[in-house]
């Protein structure tokens, strides 16, 4: 009896050291490639900047743009960064051991990508003030802005891991990336920026939030079985 | 029927030309999903047929 | 072996791809013949006796091009997706097949319900494209369909791509509801109520008997073309077993 719960009790220790190792390990190696870090970022910035140039100036018709930018800047820089999830894994073969391994390859999945939101969405939303305020967006919608992006990147980043895991043997991954995972990403397209508005007009956040949150729950829960089967099927050829 | 005559089926009230470029489309992708497979395995089987043929002959 | 008592004896018959391809031999004259009788009559029917629209007139006669190839759009990812499931569950690799026939065609029936769409837009709404709620979920079925296709050729391993076009197409159905849900709801609050393209109160039977007639064919149709590029894909992938050469000898 208390051998049992003894492994038991071993076995959850276990499971959440996994978690917390496979992040570890992903934190180790993001930050020795800095560039894999920044380069989103940066990208973010750019595309926020072409607007203004490519649209016009005009800070009242910037602000009435500004949510929909920011968010489509957000998705396409999320977007960007998928493909570097499992490819230095794949390339090295650590991923391969991975799926040798006994250990649940869910947990060490959802370890991953969210160790890896935590370095580009979680990034990109403390950076999204910034774009706010280059596109005149109102004060109000700070607050909206900020927690919508805070609930939908981590959509973002699992469902664009099982793009990432279903191209991750092909050389001309990234492109095909984004044809297979932007359709996805339209209904948080939809309720982030419609979030956002909402803030900006004053208008209740809860039910966009509320919203964004049930989708982020659904993603955690099914997104990390499909990136286990891509990953699996990716490697078997 | 719905018309008096021929030019008045052609002409379908004056939406003749959505009318008609609908199903000259429908058509077209109708056709299409006929044609291509017909074609496809023509081009397969003859493919096939050649691969055998050399295949036997070597041997 | 106790299971296998569960599922009747065509499923694993099904499984076999020779046996899939001389009942699909068998089937597919009957099933032409009713695609061509029911769109050549439909059509007819449509265009020739159907009664024009009190408001839209005879460009009404859209609706009977345009709602079968948008429910046909749907049934087929919906096919595929099925499919995928029996490919990943029971490693059938007629039902990989079956995944990879019906994209191009679920594919090219989105694109005729778009663009039957947009041309019945033009004379309805006065512009070839609306931001409808219908139109754009159609347009997200398309990419989504693009999104399998360019899977599938981007994977040279056959049944790699066969795998993973299935798992692409099983998330893309756990999303569709998701999709249209939010298309929608986007569409109400950015639109006030629009002058809907399908939304009619009670349709008289002359105008959708022939409409029925329409969704009948085109699913023949599709069985049809569906049959007809699930054969060459047996064929291409069994070309090195015995029963193929021996077709290939006799013809």
């Amino acid at each position: 009896m208390t051998m049992q719960t003894n492994s038991e009790d071993l076995q959850r220790q276990s499971l959440s050291g996994l978690f917390w190792a496979t992040c570890r390990r992903e934190y180790l190696l993001s930050f020795r490639r800095k560039s894999d870090l920044v380069n989103p970022l940066i990208f973010f910035l750019m595309v926020a900047t072409l607007f203004p140039l490519g649209v016009s100036p005009e800070p009242g018709f910037l602000a009435q743009l500004a949510p929909g930018v920011v968010w489509v800047a957000a998705l396409l820089s999320t977007l960007l960064s998928m493909d570097a999830l499992f490819r230095s894994d794949y390339e090295d073969g650590s991923l391969e051991q991975l799926l040798l391994s006994p250990q649940p390859l869910f947990l060490v999945v959802l370890a991953k990508v969210l160790a890896h939101w935590s370095v580009t969405g979680l990034a990109l939303t403390v950076m999204a003030p910034l774009l706010g305020l280059m596109l005149f967006l109102p004060a109000e919608g700070m607050p909206g802005l900020m927690l919508s992006l805070l609930l939908g990147t981590p959509t973002l980043s699992l469902v664009g891991a099982i793009g990432a895991a279903l191209t991750v043997g092909l050389r001309k991954g990234g492109v095909l990336i984004s044809l297979l995972v932007l359709p996805l990403y339209i209904p948080v397209l939809i309720f982030g920026s419609s979030a956002v508005q909402a803030a900006v007009t004053g208008l209740p956040l809860g039910g966009y939030l509320a919203l964004l949150g049930a989708l982020l729950a659904l993603a955690l829960g099914l997104a990390p079985l499909a990136i286990s089967a891509a990953l699996r099927i990716s490697m078997s050829s | 029927m719905s018309f008096n005559s021929f030019s008045e089926f052609m002409a379908m009230g004056g939406h003749g030309l959505y009318v008609w470029l609908s199903y000259g489309l429908g058509l077209a992708v109708i056709l299409i999903n006929v044609i291509l497979p017909r074609l496809q395995r023509n081009r397969l089987l003859a493919e096939q047929k050649r691969r055998l043929r050399r295949e036997e002959g070597v041997r | 072996m106790a299971e296998k008592k569960w599922m009747p004896r065509w499923f694993y018959q099904l499984a076999s791809p020779r046996w899939c391809y001389q009942i699909t031999g068998k089937l597919l004259p009957g099933f032409a013949v009713a695609a061509l009788l029911l769109l050549a009559g439909g059509s007819i029917w449509a265009l020739m006796f159907a009664p024009a629209d009190y408001q839209q007139g005879n460009s009404f006669r859209i609706i009977y091009l345009h709602v079968p190839s948008a429910i046909l759009a749907q049934s087929a990812y919906m096919l595929m997706a099925v499919a995928g499931a029996i490919g990943l569950i029971w490693k059938m690799k007629v039902a990989d097949m079956v995944l990879k026939s019906a994209a191009p065609i679920g594919a090219s029936m989105a694109v005729l319900a778009l663009a039957t769409g947009a041309i019945w837009g033009k004379p309805t709404w006065g512009s070839w494209w609306v931001w409808d709620a219908r139109l754009t979920s159609m347009l997200i079925l398309f990419f989504l369909y693009l999104g399998v296709m360019a899977l599938n050729s981007a994977i040279e391993n056959e049944s790699t791509a066969a795998q993973a076009s299935a798992v692409l197409s099983l998330v893309g159905v756990v999303n569709i509801p998701i999709i249209k849900y939010s298309v929608e709801w986007w569409n109400t609050l950015h639109q006030p109520a629009t002058f809907k393209l399908t939304e009619k109160p009670a349709m008289p039977a002359e105008m959708w008997v022939p409409l029925l007639v329409m969704v009948i064919g085109f699913y023949c149709l599709f069985a049809v073309s569906l049959m007809m590029r699930l054969r060459n894909e047996i064929i291409w992938r069994e070309r090195r077993t015995g029963w193929v050469r021996e077709l290939l000898i006799k013809q």
